[in-house]
């Protein structure tokens, strides 16, 4: 039996290497002073997938949400092995949290075949960990989190391995299910040579249209559209066109997306400076260091 | 969507396995306790499970006014399904204000479940909650006794305080170890409040097929003195002396992720931002820069000896004692010190 997987990825600002401010004054993220990169649980999530599809055939379905700039995870993961790609971005889905960011994305989800939804276990950003659970929320499937290994898949039966924290825990559940993979689970592949050949050309309709309008700066507007819409039939009908959808194309409700649909608030943003109260220089000799064991032992702080 | 409510209790998930409540909600009682205080209102735990009536007593020893025992068969082990069931059920029925689990793989997984089905707010791995007001820029509408929930966030390289003012309850899980046990008070008493879950065999959609526990090979919470190594250490072999230092201070061994990714020591002894926060009486930090991400995890300590060869790195900002010199001298000459000593 072949199998449909989606995997739900996200491009994230490498926060391993943040420099000077890298926060907006409203205390949102400024992306743009950041590295982005593809979120490494999301590697292994896609890893998973892909290794689905290669043994018991199917296909793979990536989706993200995000900035049009995100187009580049989604070829990322087609150099890689998927077999489709859409980017749902929109203005209005802006300042989503969690609980609206997994409203949007079930909204998408829900317009795919799927039988196996695959999410890494959490994005670097924000650790929140959150977005898988509350998508297999959304969608009213069984959601099996910290997946370390996939044991077997039969049929409409899937069994894992999950890390319980203090040991693992073989599961056994009927599909649909939605996964979130750790980082042990796999060692995610490089891309493929042979794909990126193939798929360096893939492009979304913005990508297009922003392409097409620097190559004719004096076309008019009819003909700019012209030009990207006669562009992206010919990307489509070679299977090189990136999907955007955005929402009112997933037809979801603006009262629970974006800022309006999150409940949770940034109240305050604050950088860590840590500091000692009280501190002194002890001499890297064995005087320096005999006195400081000395002096610790006498205020009990080892006996 | 559950609405404001000003008189709504505080509730603290009782994370329990095999008739044994786990540290984490444990440790969050004296600070729900002070936030039920602040605002007046009761503190209650909720207890899920098959035959845990007994652990009622321990909940308002821990600080609980009352306890919600919710038992069943079903409710034997924990599963998402079943549990966010009864859950989400119990806050429809009682409109907590405030509910909070221990930032565990279950309450990790649980959380954010009941918070899309009741469609409330919920911030993850808080390291601290406090009560606050909050004033909107745009309006200067003011929401007062507001639960301000404290996170680091962006890899640890900010602190940020979360709210939610106009969807309740307010939600938040909290990391282990980053508030104190409290002291059991054995005089206290407390209710018990039965309560039925509404779940069928057909919410058991897992299927535990096999477990596996893992003792942890190190107890670094428990400790009292910790000896934590860097990336500066070197190499594996080299890594002895921070074994060598520890056992002569009956201490527990540590280390950075750092130290961990370049296999010098096991994932157990991880300390920091994805490892276990400790608050020793005294940590000592040998070949450690001292990134944000590990600060996490140990600036609490009450004493921080810090040794490194580079005076600029970022852990002497935090340390009591500053020793910098060569950690190849320093550490068995230190070693030796206290071999004399104790």
């Amino acid at each position: 039996m072949a199998y449909n997987c989606v995997v739900m990825v996200k491009q994230v600002p490498d926060t391993q290497k943040i420099t000077g401010q890298a926060m907006n004054e409203d205390g949102t993220v400024n992306r743009a002073a950041l590295p982005a990169i593809f979120n490494p649980e999301d590697l292994n999530a896609l890893e998973m997938a892909l290794q689905i599809k290669e043994k018991l055939g199917g296909k793979v379905t990536v989706v993200t949400m995000g900035l049009p700039t995100a187009a580049n995870v989604l070829r990322d993961s087609l150099y890689r092995g998927a077999d489709e790609a859409i980017l749902i971005t929109d203005r209005k889905a802006a300042a989503s949290d969690t609980l609206a960011t997994s409203y949007i994305i079930g909204c998408a989800v829900r317009k795919l075949d799927y039988d196996i939804v695959l999410c890494g276990r959490q994005a670097i950003d924000g650790d929140t960990a959150q977005v898988g659970p509350q998508l297999a929320e959304k969608l009213g499937i069984t959601q099996i989190t910290y997946v370390e290994e996939l044991l077997g898949l039969e049929g409409k039966d899937i069994l894992v391995q999950r890390n319980v924290g203090n040991g693992w825990q073989q599961v056994k559940a009927k599909l649909p299910v939605l996964l979130t993979v750790t980082g042990d689970a796999n060692e995610p592949r490089v891309t493929a040579a042979k794909k990126l050949m193939k798929y360096k050309n893939a492009r979304t309709s913005i990508e297009v249209s922003g392409e097409i309008k620097a190559e004719n700066p004096h076309a008019d507007e009819v003909e700019l559209a012209e030009l990207t819409e006669r562009k992206c039939k010919q990307l489509d009908e070679n299977g090189m066109l990136i999907k955007v959808w955005d929402l009112d194309f997933l037809e979801a409700d603006l009262n629970w997306c974006g800022r309006s649909g999150s409940p949770t608030k940034v109240h305050r943003i604050q950088s860590v400076v840590l500091t000692a109260k009280e501190s002194r220089e002890v001499e890297p000799t064995t005087a320096g260091i005999s006195d400081m064991v000395h002096e610790l032992i006498k205020d009990k702080t080892i006996a | 969507m559950i609405s404001v409510n000003r008189e709504g209790e505080v509730w603290v998930f009782a994370e329990q396995h095999g008739g044994k409540i786990e540290d984490t909600p444990l440790e969050l009682m004296s600070k729900a306790r002070d936030l039920a205080d602040t605002l007046g209102v009761k503190l209650a735990a909720v207890l899920l499970g098959d035959d845990v009536k007994p652990l009622s007593k321990k909940l308002i020893q821990f600080g609980a006014d009352k306890v919600y025992l919710i038992e069943n068969p079903l409710l034997e082990h924990y599963q998402t399904r079943t549990y966010s069931k009864v859950i989400y059920d119990l806050i429809h029925k009682h409109n907590p204000q405030i509910v909070l689990y221990g930032a565990t793989i279950a309450g990790r997984d649980l959380a954010p479940q009941v918070a899309s089905a009741a469609k409330a707010g919920l911030t993850a791995d808080c390291t601290d909650l406090q009560i606050g007001q909050h004033e909107i820029a745009s309006n200067g509408e003011v929401h007062e006794n507001l639960l301000f929930q404290v996170r680091p966030a962006f890899g640890g390289n900010i602190i940020a305080t979360i709210i939610n003012y106009d969807r309740w309850p307010q939600m938040a899980t909290v990391r282990e170890g980053v508030m104190p046990m409290p002291t059991p008070d054995v005089s206290r008493s407390g209710k018990v409040i039965e309560e039925k879950a509404r779940i069928s065999k057909d919410d058991l959609v897992l299927e535990i097929i096999k477990e596996h526990q893992r003792q942890k090979k190190v107890d670094l919470k428990a400790a009292r003195v910790i000896v934590a190594g860097g990336a500066g250490v070197g190499s594996k072999e080299n890594f002895k002396m921070v074994w060598d230092l520890a056992n002569s201070l009956g201490a527990a061994p540590g280390a950075t992720r750092a130290a961990v990714d370049l296999g010098f020591i096991d994932h157990d002894h991880q300390i920091g931002q994805t490892g276990t926060t400790v608050r020793p009486s005294l940590y000592i930090a040998i070949g450690i820069s001292g990134a944000i991400q590990h600060q996490a995890g140990m600036s609490d300590s009450q004493k921080i000896i810090a040794i490194n060869n580079d005076p600029d790195a970022p852990i002497f900002q935090i340390a009591h004692y500053k020793i910098v010199g060569d950690l190849n001298d320093v550490v068995p000459n230190m070693t030796k010190a206290i071999k004399e000593k104790v």
